[in-house]
């Protein structure tokens, strides 16, 4: 087949902050037949953005060209002129973003929006455009296809909007679509919608697609080829189903690996776990955000009467879409929110609803974990320090005693001690997790309350920190709540999983049980939802018994 | 406009509200606390001590502070600004047509000064790091660091004392022709516009170049939209409110600029007046005249907030 | 000059050169602030010259007075009030302000809606007219100056750390020490202080160019520094009856205050950057 793009020896360079220029795309080859999806995948900072937005001729700021061809249709775009490049973006090449709701013009109108380069590059009448964006809104299965162009972008839903954002690509029929990671930000439910329609509207349209994602599985579903980047090298490339199946190179197979389905967390036997009894109780919590009414009831209900029990040594798992209030629920058992109705038991004994109302000791044992420990650690504070604080506010360690025990704690998470020295900023995004996950050891808690810890985190290295907190568990006797939206890593660390769905509690139910008849259909949905590796799996799933939960 | 503009509209005039309550609360007592007393300015240092107590009874002064600054207050509310200690006018008559003078002027200057900035800030965002821009950072950085005094004189010196070209001293009663008014209000308007402009390029310039780094400029960029139209069509509507706080802010420099400006040209106009009220300690006088910067200085901050919400499409 | 930008280097900062330059400027006029009486050519009052507005010469190289004082001594001397006096209020409207401001952003709660309403309504002042206010009120004695000058720019300086803080106070780096049972004393100088830092001093240095305008400005409406003591500003309104004659006398005073203002302005905007690199 005749190849639409052709990029060979393509580098490109970016200027750090002290003025040095590093490499960020190196030599990479590069083929996209036409009328095939090309899947680039890679972790953050592999490079797979850039190279896609180069394929446009365009280059973010800080960025150059190191050398190496492009070439479209047989042009060389790297020899184009910027305004001859302007020329090819929108009619023959498009864009889909990763974030729809950021790359909408607050301002105006969607409709403006979608049909704007049909005006700027003259290719229809505003009436024609129009029309052809009602029929791709009707093709894409978007609501009210007629007048949905009439609103702004702040009034449609975040799956809407990436929809939109594909019609807005599409409506100048390019040869070319460039999807950008764009169902990275939406919930799974979502997610197999947003696919779905992509992958019917491509079909229809004939143009090739180069699709730049983190997640195999869902690449499997849309993708004739798939090429895997590391460090803006190109690592392995080839028809889907060989990567799939015959992966050759160890990172291919790393990234495989992370779909193995893992053991269930089995219920730990009573023998295993040195107390008996509740670590955590809690009854009936109401909270909410916004002014309070007349009944002391905020305006907006986060936690809707969530009951629900944790034994010592075990771990719980929260899960739920984005929105169902399972972190203002870690928040409230923090004392960070306090609820307006409702009580916590911790340890054995009533605690105060407010953090500032609890004893010293209980905040002590009960410890939480942010999802971004780039905000979550103190910027200018070595991790010597951010270590040694709560050791000398709960044990009043000092001196030669502090030290040593922060140098067990680097241990204990598996880092050297030599980086006890450095900013937060000096370390890598696992690293950072990790110490973010020290300093709650450094209290000695018996619950960790853990918030989508591995969310932020690529896949190689979110595996590594769950398998860090299972050792741990054993080593200390921990216990977990494991608060997330990624099913199966909640499964392979819980031994119960509670399912909250818009504030409530909707099912709850043995690790080992999960997919099994007796879940509520929501959970079901969710677990029918989860991509797989399986090319089939989209085609094939049918979630409309299931269509009455889904938003 | 829906409910929930509305209502942000209305909390807008409710806090100008509050906030020209303390405003007059601040005026009043930063005014009522002189280490002497005024009875000794009026009467001089010989009055009798009967006389100071008659004197004192009269202006209420052996009452608490606090019922003095309602009674104040409630005079401005009725119209009544008070007596000035100096010629034992009423200040509403001191006041009068200078008012208006001074209206003129920051008027004149507005309307040449707004259009001048906006278009000129623009143009910097627009074609950011090129000399123009450069020319302009370093210009308006420049106005901004030196006092409005300097650029009054440097200007008094190039067009008066070198070219010649406008009178440096503006007499407004003898202006009849529409060229006289254009030579009488030139100087103080070409200051003044110097003065407000500066930071009103800066924070357009700032307000744009920040928009322009957003997603959806990008996504512009990405469907072959000229520069031109990224930041018309684009960046320009986002921006608004920014820019419009940013005039408003500026026409704080033009109060400031207002009370050089009147002193070095002697121009006829309340800031003139204010001056020299403080320099003879004339109270009712510096308090009426501060009273009216801060009301019209209210009004502008709170219409620029009541106008940014109106342009916010998500309260549309 | 090459030197003194690789000493930085060494320490991970980069420096360019219209920032050092800006430093150095700024750096002269805090020494002759600080030593200006030993470096004087002549006293401060003495009458040196029978001509007055005199021309630049060698035994006055700035130039005389309206009264043929010599205009170097004058301007050094004045340097001292401009400075000094600019220097002081504006350390104390910052501290102040970042003070009050840390504190609010961390208790939050009415404390922080009444502190905020108050702050922001002095703000609303136009800082001249404020001037012109509190110094018919108190008077123009230093001491009353420096209080005015801070009580004017303490509100804006308080929204600004208030600004930052509630920024810094979302981060989850507080909550965390929140939940550890941290009391708001911890809180304010541990975690939120070191990380305002950076903007409050560039802050510092903006604010001190509003005061050293403002004073001038005072001043040279006669309501500032009152003779016979006079800082840069008193200095123009003295000799700007030489304007229509160009004297050196009503030129150079201008030109010291337009070069401490600017340059404090461009050093904030060149400050040295510390080197991040990532590979």
């Amino acid at each position: 087949m005749e190849n639409l793009v052709e990029i060979r020896g393509l580098g490109i360079k970016a200027q750090t902050d002290s003025g040095r220029m590093i490499d960020i795309i190196r030599n990479v080859d590069l083929d996209i037949p036409a009328g095939e999806i090309v899947a680039l995948i890679g972790e953050s900072g592999s490079g797979k953005t850039t190279l896609a937005l180069s394929i446009m001729g365009y280059l973010r700021p800080g960025c150059r060209f190191g050398g190496g061809t492009i070439s479209i249709a047989g042009q060389n775009i790297m020899a184009l002129s910027e305004k001859q490049r302007a020329s090819l973006r929108g009619t023959e090449i498009a864009y889909v973003p990763q974030s729809a709701a950021a790359a909408f013009n607050p301002a105006l109108r969607i409709m403006d929006q979608v049909i704007e380069v049909t005006a700027i590059h003259r290719l229809m009448s505003p009436e024609e455009a129009r029309q052809r964006a009602i029929v791709l809104f009707r093709a894409l299965s978007l609501p009210s296809p007629e007048t949905i162009g009439d609103r702004y972008p702040h009034q449609v839903s975040g799956g809407q909007l990436q929809r939109l954002a594909a019609a807005m690509a599409l409506i100048s029929d390019p040869k070319l679509v460039i999807f950008d990671e764009p169902t990275t930000a939406l919930d799974v439910t979502t997610q197999i919608e947003v696919l779905r329609a992509f992958k019917d509207v491509m079909r229809l349209s004939g143009a090739s697609g180069v699709y730049v994602s983190h997640d195999l599985a869902v690449v499997a579903q849309i993708a004739d080829r798939i090429v895997v980047l590391k460090d803006g090298q190109v690592q392995e490339e080839g028809r889907k189903a060989d990567i799939l199946t015959a992966a050759r190179h160890p990172y291919t197979r790393e990234l495989l690996a992370a779909f193995t389905p893992t053991p269930a967390a089995g219920a730990k036997a009573d023998a295993d776990t040195p107390r008996k009894g509740y670590i955590l109780e809690v009854e009936n919590i109401r909270a909410g955000y916004g002014a309070r009414d007349e009944n002391g009831e905020p305006r907006i209900i986060a936690v809707d009467s969530v009951t629900l029990k944790l034994k010592a040594g075990q771990n719980l798992g929260i899960i739920g879409e984005s929105g169902c209030g399972k972190s203002t629920l870690a928040r409230v058992i923090s004392g960070i929110l306090p609820p307006f109705s409702g009580s916590i038991q911790f340890d054995g004994r009533e605690i105060a609803a407010a953090a500032a109302d609890r004893q010293r000791e209980e905040l002590r044992k009960l410890q939480i974990v942010f999802q971004h420990a780039d905000t979550a650690l103190n910027p200018l504070k070595p991790v010597g320090e951010i270590l040694g604080r709560p050791l000398t506010f709960y044990h009043r360690m000092n001196g030669k005693e502090r030290d040593d025990r922060i140098d067990q704690l680097l241990d204990l998470v598996h880092l050297p001690k030599s980086i006890r020295y450095r900013l937060p900023s000096e370390l890598s995004g696992g690293q950072k997790q990790r110490i973010n996950f020290a300093r709650a050891l450094a209290a000695d808690p018996v619950l960790i309350l853990c918030d989508e810890i591995t969310s932020a985190l690529d896949t190689v290295v979110a595996a590594a920190i769950v398998d860090l907190l299972k050792e741990l568990q054993k080593e200390l006797s921990l216990s977990y709540l494991f608060i997330s939206h990624d099913i199966s890593t909640v499964r392979s660390i819980c031994d119960e999983i509670v399912v909250m769905y818009e504030g409530q509690k909707v099912d709850q139910f043995p690790a080992q049980a999960l997919g099994d008849e007796s879940n509520h259909q929501y959970t079901r949905l969710l677990n029918a939802s989860v991509p797989r590796l399986d090319p089939d799996w989209l085609d094939n799933l049918d979630i409309s018994g299931f269509a009455a939960m889904g938003r | 406009m829906n409910k929930l503009a509305f209502s942000l509209v209305l909390g807008k005039i409710g806090i100008a509200l509050v906030t020209l309550m303390i405003v007059s609360f601040a005026v009043f007592f930063a005014t009522a606390f002189l280490p002497g007393d005024v009875t000794e300015i009026l009467l001089g240092q010989s009055a009798t001590p009967e006389a100071v107590a008659g004197l004192r009874h009269a202006m209420n002064l052996d009452q608490p502070a606090i019922f003095r600054f309602f009674l104040w207050i409630g005079g401005l509310i009725q119209g009544d600004l008070g007596v000035s200690y100096a010629n034992n006018m009423p200040v509403a008559d001191l006041i009068g047509s200078r008012f208006a003078n001074s209206m003129k002027l920051a008027a004149a200057t507005t309307l040449f000064a707004v259009p001048i900035a906006l278009t000129t800030g623009i143009l910097a965002a627009m074609f950011e790091g090129s000399l123009f821009d450069r020319m302009v950072t370093v210009t308006s950085i420049t106005l901004i660091s030196v006092p409005e005094f300097l650029v009054a004189t440097i200007a008094v010196l190039v067009f008066a004392v070198y070219l010649k070209w406008l009178p440096a001293i503006v007499t407004v009663s003898e202006v009849r022709s529409f060229g006289e008014v254009l030579r009488v209000y030139a100087m103080p308007v070409i200051v003044l516009t110097f003065v407000i402009s500066a930071q009103m390029i800066r924070m357009t310039r700032a307000a744009v170049i920040g928009t322009l780094k957003t997603s959806y400029v990008e996504m512009a960029l990405l469907k072959g939209a000229s520069r031109c139209r990224m930041v018309l069509r684009h960046a320009l509507p986002n921006a608004l409110g920014p820019i419009v706080n940013a005039v408003a802010l500026s026409l704080s420099y033009l109060v400031g600029g207002v009370i050089i400006v009147e002193t070095i040209f002697n121009y006829p106009g309340i800031a003139k007046l204010m001056v020299d009220a403080v320099a003879t300690r004339d109270l009712p006088l510096v308090q009426s005249c501060a009273m009216i910067f801060c009301v019209a200085y209210l009004l502008l901050i709170t219409l620029a907030d009541i106008i940014s919400i109106i342009a916010n499409p998500r309260l549309r | 000059m090459a030197s003194i930008a690789s000493v930085f280097q060494r320490y991970g900062y980069r420096f360019n050169r219209l920032g050092l330059c800006a430093a150095i400027v700024i750096l002269f006029w805090i020494m002759v602030a600080l030593f200006a009486p030993l470096i004087l050519p002549h006293p401060v009052g003495k009458i040196v010259d029978y001509d007055f507005y005199g021309p630049v010469s060698s035994a006055f190289p700035l130039g005389t007075d309206y009264l043929g004082r010599d205009m170097l001594s004058r301007i050094l001397m004045g340097t001292r009030y401009t400075v000094g006096i600019s220097v002081v209020a504006v350390f104390l409207a910052c501290s102040i302000g970042v003070c009050l401001g840390m504190t609010a952003a961390v208790t939050g709660g009415w404390f922080d809606t009444i502190f905020s309403r108050l702050m922001d309504a002095l703000n609303s002042i136009p800082s001249k007219l404020f001037g012109l206010v509190v110094v018919s009120g108190v008077g123009s004695s230093i001491p009353a100056l420096i209080m005015t000058l801070t009580v004017i720019y303490a509100p804006s300086s308080y929204r600004f750390a208030r600004s930052l803080s509630v920024n810094v106070n979302t981060m989850d780096f507080i909550t965390v020490a929140r939940t550890r049972g941290e009391g708001t004393f911890y809180l304010i100088i541990s975690e939120i202080f070191p990380n305002i830092l950076r903007p409050v001093l560039a802050d510092f240095g903006l604010r001190f160019v509003f005061i050293v305008l403002l004073l001038s400005g005072l001043s040279f409406l006669g309501l500032g520094v009152q003779p016979p003591h006079a800082d840069w500003g008193a200095l123009v309104r003295e000799n700007v009856g030489g304007l229509s004659y160009g004297a050196p006398a009503v030129i150079f005073p201008s030109l010291a205050i337009a070069s401490l203002t600017i340059s404090v302005n461009i050093l904030i905007d060149n400050l040295p950057q510390k080197i991040r690199d990532r590979s």
